[in-house]
């Protein structure tokens, strides 16, 4: 997570990859703990678990060390090749997608001039292993909850993108670090005290981003493609052992970096207002300020996700089509026509 | 007797010679999904065999029996107080209910009729563990449907009925409390007003699960419309209880029939819902469990003193002869059918359980719905395995 | 589609179950608690009451048993094993004769069997079973759970004294005997 280091390229690529990992797994780890045991335990008046580590917080170590020692299935007529690789490639999209996140001004990974283009590519790649995950496992339920997932996932790719293209029209550029730049440094009506978080002008297209995360890590209320109480986990069914536990800490991880990207486009990223952003403390605090905001987002995401029932999987299209994407498209031609104006 | 039209009839014989052609041979089109024995969704061993079309159901076989248990046959060797203890377990959430039409059936045989106070108690106790049923059913629907948390909602104030349940009988699920002639015991002190704390806590529940989900959008578009049940084909399946009641039909057994309960002394209203759709069944579930808690604070306060026993011999011996009553239990109409040739034990008891006839109307039901939608008829249906397969 | 109202309402229940968990308390005391919070209770750590006349286990008052068998003979499951003899006790006051009575040498009870429902203590005529709302007996073999005539008679230090009836009962408390 350094630049600026005239380093040698292995060193910096070490860096990177243990950032990226860091980045990833911890931030996944802290989630799973403050969500998903915790918030949803007090929201079902229970306490969650309490026994291992104080308040329970060593669960997910406890858990990862069960989930290791676990015999590794393969059903009998698996294609194992496929059936192997399909966590691998779900997991792929996640930390290709976390390299566009920055974290201050001088700590990022990648500064490219197509960084949200490059994140919303990637992230797409997701859709082929939960395919190849729902067709290896040569199961009923696993195919049909793949299809599903695979129908839900294109479908919402659309309104994800669109939303996006509101805050890029806004920003004036598509690099990442670029974004945080022209919220921190833009003015509401001349009041500078705290930038323009884009949260305001784009509140529309927030909304879109957050329903359309929500159908693209498969919470509920789009989580036909797990449907638990049908399909037993869907896809994953088959899935046991440390595989299963890859495709659990993906999802909790994308869920941590699709919002990490939601906080970069609409709350600013790793911007406080008062700080100057050029400031070098900004790379020390940035990250611990972009992870709050990650904590926020997606204590919204888990809190639908433990609320509402789910769609079905023709409402859920039709949610899609008819609903966001006009609504998106909307967006953008209200945003072109103001940007111009003004 | 019933209405079906010939459009439907020709489709369902069409759906059973689809059938009989896909089991002789291999299936080349369509997809069987076997759901059960063992899923999260049918609740208990029940095996629903579907035939698919993409995710649409041709046609749907319910096939019972993996927990059969012979109740009936084990009524012919067993002594009356063994066979209260025994049917405590066919409809193992409506606990008391379960005892309650055997015990009318014997005591109409014994022509020996139970005194004031155990008649009220008898009644408090048959109305509570339809709330203990139905708040299960309550929170039971919104995990078919998706919504985990009215799950735990459901569970959490269950446990004040239970707790008042085994305060006086002292057992939650398995009472075992109701004798030929009476009660097995009195109330204890204070127990009056610890249940009349809890029916506050079951109203506060429901006015929640209001909230969370019946106005609730996403569960409404997943309901409403979903396995729509006309009124006189409903009944020609034999479907009883809110099941009915949901499709317009005002039959409620403890008004039109009742036998030796008190609701004839109750201010009660029976509740119904022209839509007939999943998303009136819950409605009305809801709305019975709110009636249900007033019926109890009612029978509560107006409770008189006496004896909990009629004189009845020590040593039980029905005298010989065939009774039949049948009570509207939590699921529906449940009834026994004793018949006594004076024995200590009965000749033959045959049990008329509510589920069993509630899903006959599946293979009729499920014809051409989404696979997600089979889920939310059958939570909706509401069998307990037990109450099916005895 | 009209998504506002239904949902929104849907989220302040679960909000509210949140903020009732962690501030049980309420405004007065905005101090985070939720282990006085939540329903739910952290056992074994800490443990509930059961209501006296919880089903828990049978306990046995020998000096009352009269191997007389109903039990035995009443139970669904004939999970009561009861052996006895005959004896000579001696004479109520001097100078009488020496009566009869009967001894039990084995009354067991097997708790893997049994139903819990209760019609052993119920039949009894001379009010030598009792009811104890004891639950924590499990073992890790099944044959332990085959509780003989000294472990039955242990259990009698748990059996809570009968309680009072509501006003308007016409039922007169029993008393369980001192041992």
């Amino acid at each position: 997570m350094i630049a600026a280091i005239t380093d040698p390229w292995w060193f910096q690529t070490t860096l990177r990859v243990v950032g990226g990992l860091a980045a990833v797994l911890l931030v996944a780890g802290t989630l799973v703990y403050l969500h998903l045991f915790k918030m949803v335990s007090f929201m079902q008046s229970r306490l969650g678990p309490m026994e291992a580590g104080p308040f329970g917080s060593l669960q997910l170590l406890a858990e990862v060390g069960k989930f290791i020692q676990k015999e590794d299935i393969f059903p009998r007529k698996a294609d194992r090749f496929v059936f192997a690789a399909a966590p691998f490639v779900v997991l792929m999209s996640t930390f290709l997608l976390v390299v566009v996140v920055p974290g201050g001004p001088d700590a990022w990974f990648v500064d490219s001039e197509i960084g949200i283009y490059l994140g919303m590519a990637v992230s797409s790649v997701s859709v082929i292993g939960i395919l190849m995950a729902g067709w290896g496992s040569a199961s009923k339920y696993s195919l049909l909850g793949g299809l599903r997932a695979t129908g839900q996932l294109i479908a919402y790719e659309l309104p994800l993108i669109l939303a996006v293209l509101g805050v890029v029209i806004q920003a004036e550029t598509m690099n990442m670090q670029g974004i945080v730049l022209a919220q921190a440094e833009g003015e509401i009506f001349g009041w500078g005290a705290i930038g323009n978080p884009y949260i305001l002008t784009q509140g529309v297209a927030f909304l879109i981003f957050l329903i359309a995360m929500q159908a693209e890590l498969t919470q509920t209320p789009f989580d036909m493609p797990i449907a638990e109480s049908e399909l037993v986990t869907g896809y994953m069914t088959e899935y046991s052992g440390m595989r299963f536990l890859l495709f659990f800490i993906g999802e909790f991880a994308t869920a941590g970096v699709f919002s990490a990207i939601a906080a970069v486009l609409f709350l600013g990223g790793w911007y406080i207002p008062g700080i100057d952003p050029a400031n070098n403390i900004m790379n020390v605090l940035g990250p611990i300020v972009l992870i709050t905001k990650v904590v926020v987002l997606t204590f919204i995401v888990f809190w639908v996700r433990f609320t509402f029932p789910r769609f079905r999987e023709d409402q859920l299209q039709k949610l899609a089509w008819k609903v966001l994407i006009p609504i998106a498209l909307a967006n953008i031609v209200v945003t072109g026509v103001l940007k111009v104006a003004f | 007797m019933t209405a079906i039209s010939d459009r439907d009839q020709l489709s369902y014989i069409a759906a059973q010679a689809a059938d009989a052609r896909v089991n002789v041979e291999l299936e080349t089109e369509g997809m069987t999904l076997n759901i059960g024995p063992q899923h999260p969704a049918t609740h208990g061993t029940l095996r629903i065999v579907a035939k698919l079309d993409g995710e649409q159901v041709i046609a749907a076989d319910p096939v019972m029996g993996y927990m059969h248990r012979g109740y009936e046959k084990l009524t012919e060797v067993r002594t009356y107080p063994q066979v209260t203890t025994l049917i405590n377990r066919i409809d193992w959430v409506g606990s008391f209910a379960n005892e309650v039409p055997f015990i009318l059936a014997a005591e109409k045989l014994m022509e020996v009729e139970a005194p004031p106070r155990a008649q009220w108690i008898r009644t408090i106790l048959f109305e509570m563990s339809r709330i203990a049923n139905i708040s299960l059913f309550l929170g039971d629907m919104g995990l078919q449907v998706g919504a985990v948390t009215p799950a735990f909602f459901a569970f959490r104030d269950r446990e004040h009925v239970l707790n008042q349940i085994e305060a006086v009988t002292g057992g939650r699920f398995h009472p075992n409390f109701d004798r030929i002639g009476g009660l097995k015991d009195d109330l204890p002190a204070g127990w009056i007003t610890e249940t009349k704390r809890a029916m506050k806590k079951i109203r506060s529940f429901c006015d929640e699960i209001e909230g969370l989900l019946q106005g609730n959008e996403i569960f409404e578009a997943r309901t409403r419309g979903i396995g729509v049940i006309p009124a006189d084909i409903g009944l020609g399946y034999g479907l009883s209880g809110a099941n009915i009641r949901a499709s317009g039909v005002d039959w409620d057994t403890r008004r039109d029939n009742p036998c030796g309960l008190v609701h004839d002394e109750l201010d009660w209203k029976v509740w119904t819902h022209v839509d007939g759709d999943s998303f009136a069944r819950f409605w009305v579930r809801l709305q019975e469990v709110r009636e249900s808690t007033k019926m109890v604070d009612q029978l509560l306060d107006g409770l008189p003193g006496g004896p909990v026993m009629a004189k009845v011999p020590r040593i039980i011996k029905v005298p010989a002869g065939e009774a039949y009553v049948e009570t509207e239990n939590p699921l529906g109409v449940m009834g026994y059918y004793i018949v006594s040739k004076g024995d200590l034990v009965p000749y033959r008891v045959k049990i008329r359980s509510a589920s069993f006839n509630n899903i006959s109307i599946t293979p009729w039901l499920l014809k051409g719905v989404y696979v997600p939608d089979i889920v939310t008829i059958l939570g909706s249906l509401y069998f307990i395995l037990g109450d099916i397969d005895r | 589609m009209g998504l506002v109202p239904g949902l929104i309402k849907g989220l302040g229940v679960t909000g509210g179950t949140i903020l009732r968990t962690v501030f049980p308390d309420g405004i007065k005391k905005p101090i985070p608690n939720p282990v006085k919070g939540a329903e739910t209770v952290q056992y074994p750590h800490e443990k509930e009451e059961p209501s006296p006349r919880a089903r828990g286990v049978i306990a046995l008052h020998e000096e009352n048993c009269t191997a007389c068998m109903l039990c035995a003979r009443e139970c669904p499951d004939w999970c009561i094993y009861i052996e006895g003899h005959k004896e000579k006790a001696p004479p109520r006051r001097a100078g009488g004769k020496p009566r009869q009575v009967n001894a039990i040498d084995r009354f067991d009870i097997d708790f893997a069997l049994c139903m819990y429902c209760g019609i052993c203590v119920e039949v009894c005529p001379f009010e030598a079973l009792f009811w104890s709302p004891e639950y924590e007996f499990s073992e890790p073999r099944i044959a332990d759970l085959l509780h003989d005539k000294s472990r039955l008679a242990d259990w009698m230090e748990t059996v809570p004294d009968f309680e009072p009836y509501e006003a308007g009962s016409e039922a007169k408390a029993k008393k369980v005997p001192p041992t």
